[in-house]
């Protein structure tokens, strides 16, 4: 650990001189520390706490691995074609989410504004075609106590749900800013750390569509 | 400058009672709520464990408050509450996020946390976590008993497995995981502030040992609470929704068949104790944080060692990932993993060793003053070599055979995580106080407290490795149900004795605590004459720490007696030349 | 202050040490192979725990008294790194070498299969009572069915009437062993996990419902030994206690007769 950070001890030290913030700087542009600081500050709590994520969805998956390979009960659960459906939207979603921070980038408000409403829709696409893959597999009498990989197949989608559920508020936040005017260079942070993190949901929900059907 | 137009930003000072005490964004503030939310759990874990002392001496007496005579059920959920409780809400809360709060931002030169609203969010999801372990107390059936570990399918299978195990263990499997919510985001939020918000100077390796104490442990805890997170919704679902994961098929329960089938006891096992090790040193790294700074402050000596220091905690955390089988050799888990968990347990020792060398090197050669924080740092130092040994006979395989969940462990986790840590929590609390509250603790009422805590704790937990020797269970009632362990009663009898002195003792540390926030002689700003940055600010810092500037550091933590300096210690601050 | 904490250190290192010397309470003599290895090299980690204690409690106990404050120069030094990577490759050496050089034993419990025609006892665990079965004449364990466990009909675990294997099986409450000849108990539960100690076989085991956990040992002298159970089971816990009966080849023989089931 000290190997690795000790390298870029010299910027860390000088920097940061300020202190915390909380989310009502952002409107404070100029009053406040560098901006680099705050920014620095999102990034990392964002890596941390994708961190974090990735914990809770490691000790699922070993205890997938475990309980699949442990008895004679498990029977592989029959995966909807939908969600690969569902993956596409959220891919897609990754895609405009960049060129939503592009577009902010840029300064190109009416652009930013558009990818940021069409992130949001597909991110509730996704919601409601999970939504629709539950309803497919109770239909065809599959719940959660149904089997071990049902119940694994629910724990994980929900899970992952929820986690993306909280993206989609972040982003409806978003909106209403924008909605508002509010949209200046100063959310840049706020919108690229939710890019981070929506990336990151994308690629979660990729390893989990290919835990569930490689590993049957 | 920029650092200078840096502190406007942080959040205003508030000014009604509620933004200020209550919901405050202070990461002061709320280090003194999550110590003062410890100090009422540690009251509560510690009547729990007196009442399991009263009925392990008196077995057939009648006690106030349970109601006549304690039954076993009420023991094992006294058992369960008391372990639970301590781990939890004393041992991870006080040492981390208690002083950590108030501590860390302060001692790298910042004026608050990364995020001060997290800060205070994690802090409420505790205060909630808390309210509903207790409520397990108040609901039919009363507390769970299936102890602190919750091993399926005891704790998985409800009501019909024995009282306690419906309502009770259903709501310690969500203040669980509604802690683990709380303490994620404040080990975030220790890792970012350390990352980024050191001042100029602040070098990784110019940072106190509290410091990288506390660091270390927020990376842990990162790690392992998402783990018992997973677990914990895990059994959740075995239990309400009906799943099996942990619960395997075939169980007949009091003649009645559970429908549950194919899960594992074990794997609930492993993901507890990958969580759970590491939850070990979560609770007793602060304490070496505190110890090295206080000894390394009364001694007037720099710490021996700094760089072996911060390289052993980083040891300690990066190994106690791979240890988690050491608690389950016996547990039917392949006997191959024991020997590398093994091997790698005894592993541990030697950056533990490291650290006590250390803590000795840094007293040779110095001109100790023994105040009463002193006084708990040589006792830690103390009770974790004591408690440290006893764990060369568990982490071993072949003698775990005999001794596995005897009063042997007892002893040893107690020592080394209990008793060591707790005085980590005192130390710190008679040394950070003056600072925290801008009063003096009183120090002869400090001493007293010291000297019945220091041999009272030797005389409750000494005892407990003979009769583990001697084969003596944990996590029994009575001694009555089994033959060989009628000998072993008059050692419960003297345990006991020894256990209500030594609580009673308690009563002069809350007392002095209280007495000293109104009448304890005023603290000056720096009245250790240690070199650290809380001690540059006034006793109690201002909201923002440092008054709107930013502090730029010079040395090392640990600077003190150098030769050709003007007094016989230099602050971090101090532009003062060093020539090693 | 200085004279009366290094005392204190030290007369309770000493009392400590003592105690554990004097052996008041202790280890019953061991019955089994591997109790002589276990107890030399239980003795062999307390000695060695025994001079560490010894050595850093005192260690300390002197830094306290030599170094008190006294208007003494304090020795200025941030350290030593020779002295740093001595003890930390002794320390390496001698923690790991320890645990290795007693693993021989945990080996030979557990990497080693039980001896070919070893007495086979299946072990069965339940809130609060054990129940031990032995295969009868036939030598085989029989099935046993979940929804037949019964104690009230008089058939605990279950045993399944209409395989011929069950039929002669014997069920005992006790666990009764032939002395000198090598037995192998597999561990059952039926409902929570419970366990299998003997403090004078210097063996102990989890009994895990849903796995078939073995153990296995030869006892050397005939006697009765107790056999608590050692992981938290529920409010019973503390008194589910049975015992592990040593006896002679032909009384045990005598036993197993005496005891089985009545219907051939």
């Amino acid at each position: 650990m000290a190997e690795i950070l000790a390298p870029g001890k010299q910027q860390d030290g000088v920097g940061g001189g300020g202190g915390g913030f909380h989310e009502g700087d952002f409107g404070g542009y100029g009053s406040g520390p560098p901006p680099g600081t705050s920014r620095r500050i999102y990034r990392t709590g964002m890596w941390l706490g994708l961190l974090a994520i990735s914990m809770v969805f490691l000790a699922f998956t070993s205890a997938y691995i475990v309980r699949s390979g442990l008895s004679d009960d498990w029977l592989p659960i029959e995966l909807p074609r939908l969600l690969w459906g569902n993956a596409l939207l959220l891919f897609l979603s990754s895609l405009t989410i960049e060129r939503t921070r592009k577009a902010l980038n840029g300064g190109r408000r009416a652009e930013c504004n558009h990818w940021l409403a069409v992130t949001t829709a597909l991110g509730v696409a996704f919601l409601v075609g999970q939504l629709l893959v539950w309803r497919q597999l109770a239909s065809h009498g599959v719940y959660v106590t149904t089997n071990p990989s049902s119940s694994f197949f629910y724990l994980l989608t929900a899970t992952h749900g929820l986690h993306l559920l909280g993206g989609v508020m972040a982003l409806l936040y978003i909106v209403w800013q924008a909605w508002h005017y509010q949209l200046g260079p100063a959310k840049r942070t706020l919108v690229e750390v939710t890019a981070i993190y929506w990336h990151f949901m994308d690629g979660l929900w990729i390893y989990i569509l290919l835990l569930l059907s490689l590993w049957r | 400058m920029a650092h200078a137009a840096g502190a406007h930003a942080v959040h205003e000072a508030p000014t009604g009672f509620i933004r200020k005490y209550i919901f405050s964004l202070d990461h002061k503030v709320i280090g003194i709520q999550y110590y003062l939310l410890a100090l009422v759990a540690v009251w509560v874990g510690m009547i729990l464990s007196l009442y399991m002392r009263l009925r392990l001496a008196w077995p057939t007496e009648e006690f106030p408050l349970v109601g006549g005579v304690m039954t076993p059920e009420a023991y094992l959920s006294l058992v369960t509450m008391h372990g639970t409780i301590m781990v939890f809400f004393v041992l991870t809360t006080a040492p981390q996020s208690g002083f950590g709060n108030y501590i860390l931002p302060i001692q790298i030169g910042a004026a608050d946390m990364a995020f001060p609203f997290l800060n205070a969010l994690s802090f409420w999801v505790t205060f909630l976590s808390f309210a509903v372990m207790l409520a397990a107390f108040f609901v039919s059936g009363g507390a769970p008993i299936s102890g602190w570990t919750g091993y399926p399918p005891l704790s998985a299978v409800g009501e019909v497995a024995g009282p306690g195990l419906g309502l009770g263990q259903t709501l310690w499997v969500v203040s669980l995981a509604i802690f683990c919510g709380g303490a994620l985001l404040g080990a975030l939020n220790f890792i970012a502030t350390t990352l980024d918000l050191r001042a100029k100077g602040m070098y990784l390796m110019r940072m106190p040992l509290t410091v990288w104490a506390w660091f270390i442990t927020a990376i842990l805890g990162l790690l392992a609470f998402g783990v018992l997170l997973a677990a914990g919704v895990l059994l959740l679902m075995d239990r309400v929704a009906g799943t099996s994961f942990f619960i395997p098929g075939g169980l007949v329960i009091s003649e009645q068949i559970i429908s549950h089938k194919g899960g594992s006891p074990l794997l609930w096992q492993h993901l507890f104790w990958f969580f759970g090790h590491p939850e070990v040193y979560i609770a007793i790294l602060p304490g070496m944080g505190v110890v090295s700074q206080i000894l390394s402050t009364f001694a007037r000596k720099p710490i021996f060692g700094y760089r072996a220091m911060v390289y052993a905690i980083m040891g300690i955390g990066g190994l106690g990932f791979l240890v988690w089988g050491h608690h389950m050799f016996i547990s039917g888990m392949s006997p191959y993993s024991a020997i590398a968990f093994s091997v790698l347990t005894l592993s541990i020792g030697v950056p533990s060793a490291i650290k006590t060398f250390n803590w000795l090197g840094t007293l040779i050669g110095g001109r100790i003053r023994f105040t009463t924080p002193m006084l708990y740092a040589l006792g830690f130092v103390s009770l974790f070599v004591t408690g440290g040994l006893s764990g060369l006979f568990l982490g071993q395989p072949s003698l775990d055979l005999y001794l596995h969940d005897t009063y042997f462990v007892l002893a040893h986790f107690h020592m080394v995580m209990g008793v060591a840590a707790i005085f980590g929590i005192f130390a710190g609390t008679y040394f950070w106080f003056p600072k925290m509250f801008g009063r003096m603790m009183n120090e002869p009422l400090g001493k007293l407290h010291f000297w019945i805590t220091f041999i009272g704790v030797y005389a409750i937990f000494m005892p407990m490795h003979y009769i583990g020797i001697a084969g003596h269970p944990r996590r029994y009632a009575e001694t009555s149900g089994v033959e060989y362990l009628g000998s072993l009663q008059p050692v419960h009898d003297f345990i006991s004795i020894v256990a209500i002195v030594t609580i009673a003792a308690q009563f002069i540390f809350l007392f002095n605590f209280f007495w000293s926030l109104y009448h304890g002689e005023k603290a000056s700003v720096n009245p250790w004459e240690c070199t650290t940055l809380e001690w540059t600010v006034p006793s109690p810092p201002p909201h923002d720490n440092f008054g709107g500037h930013s502090p730029v550091v010079y040395h090392g933590a640990y600077e003190y007696n150098v030769p050709g300096a003007s007094q016989d210690y230099i602050m971090q601050t101090s532009p003062e030349k060093v020539t090693h | 202050m200085a004279v009366v904490l290094a005392l204190a250190i030290t007369v309770i290192t000493l009392v400590s040490m003592y105690l554990f010397t004097v052996k008041t309470w202790w280890m019953p003599p061991y019955i089994s192979e591997y109790g002589q290895a276990y107890d030399q090299h239980f003795m062999l980690t307390l000695v060695i725990c025994g001079i560490i204690f010894f050595l850093a409690q005192l260690g300390l106990a002197y830094a306290i008294f030599r170094y008190r404050d006294r208007g003494q120069k304090v020795h200025y030094s941030h350290g030593n790194n020779t002295l740093e990577a001595i003890w930390t490759s002794a320390t390496a050496v001698l923690f790991i070498g320890l645990v290795l050089w007693g693993s021989h034993i945990w080996a030979r419990a557990h990497l080693q299969e039980a001896p070919a025609g070893a007495v086979q006892v299946e072990a069965w665990g339940q809130q609060f009572t054990w129940y031990f079965r032995y295969p009868g004449p036939d030598g085989r364990l029989g099935n046993t069915k979940p929804e037949l466990m019964k104690e009230s009909i008089g058939n605990p675990l279950g045993l399944d009437p209409d395989d011929p294997a069950s039929r002669d099986d014997v069920v005992m409450p006790v666990i009764a062993i032939p002395v000198n000849r090598p037995v192998e108990v597999i561990l059952r539960s039926k409902d929570v996990i419970h366990n299998f100690a003997v403090r004078e076989l210097r063996l102990k085991q989890d009994l895990v419902p849903g796995l078939e956990n073995r153990i296995h040992f030869t006892a050397s002298q005939i006697g009765r030994y107790e056999v608590p159970c050692m992981e938290l089971c529920g409010l019973g816990h503390y008194q589910m206690r049975t015992f592990l009966e040593v006896m002679s080849e032909a009384d045990f023989e005598n036993w197993l007769r005496e005891n089985a089931p009545e219907t051939q």
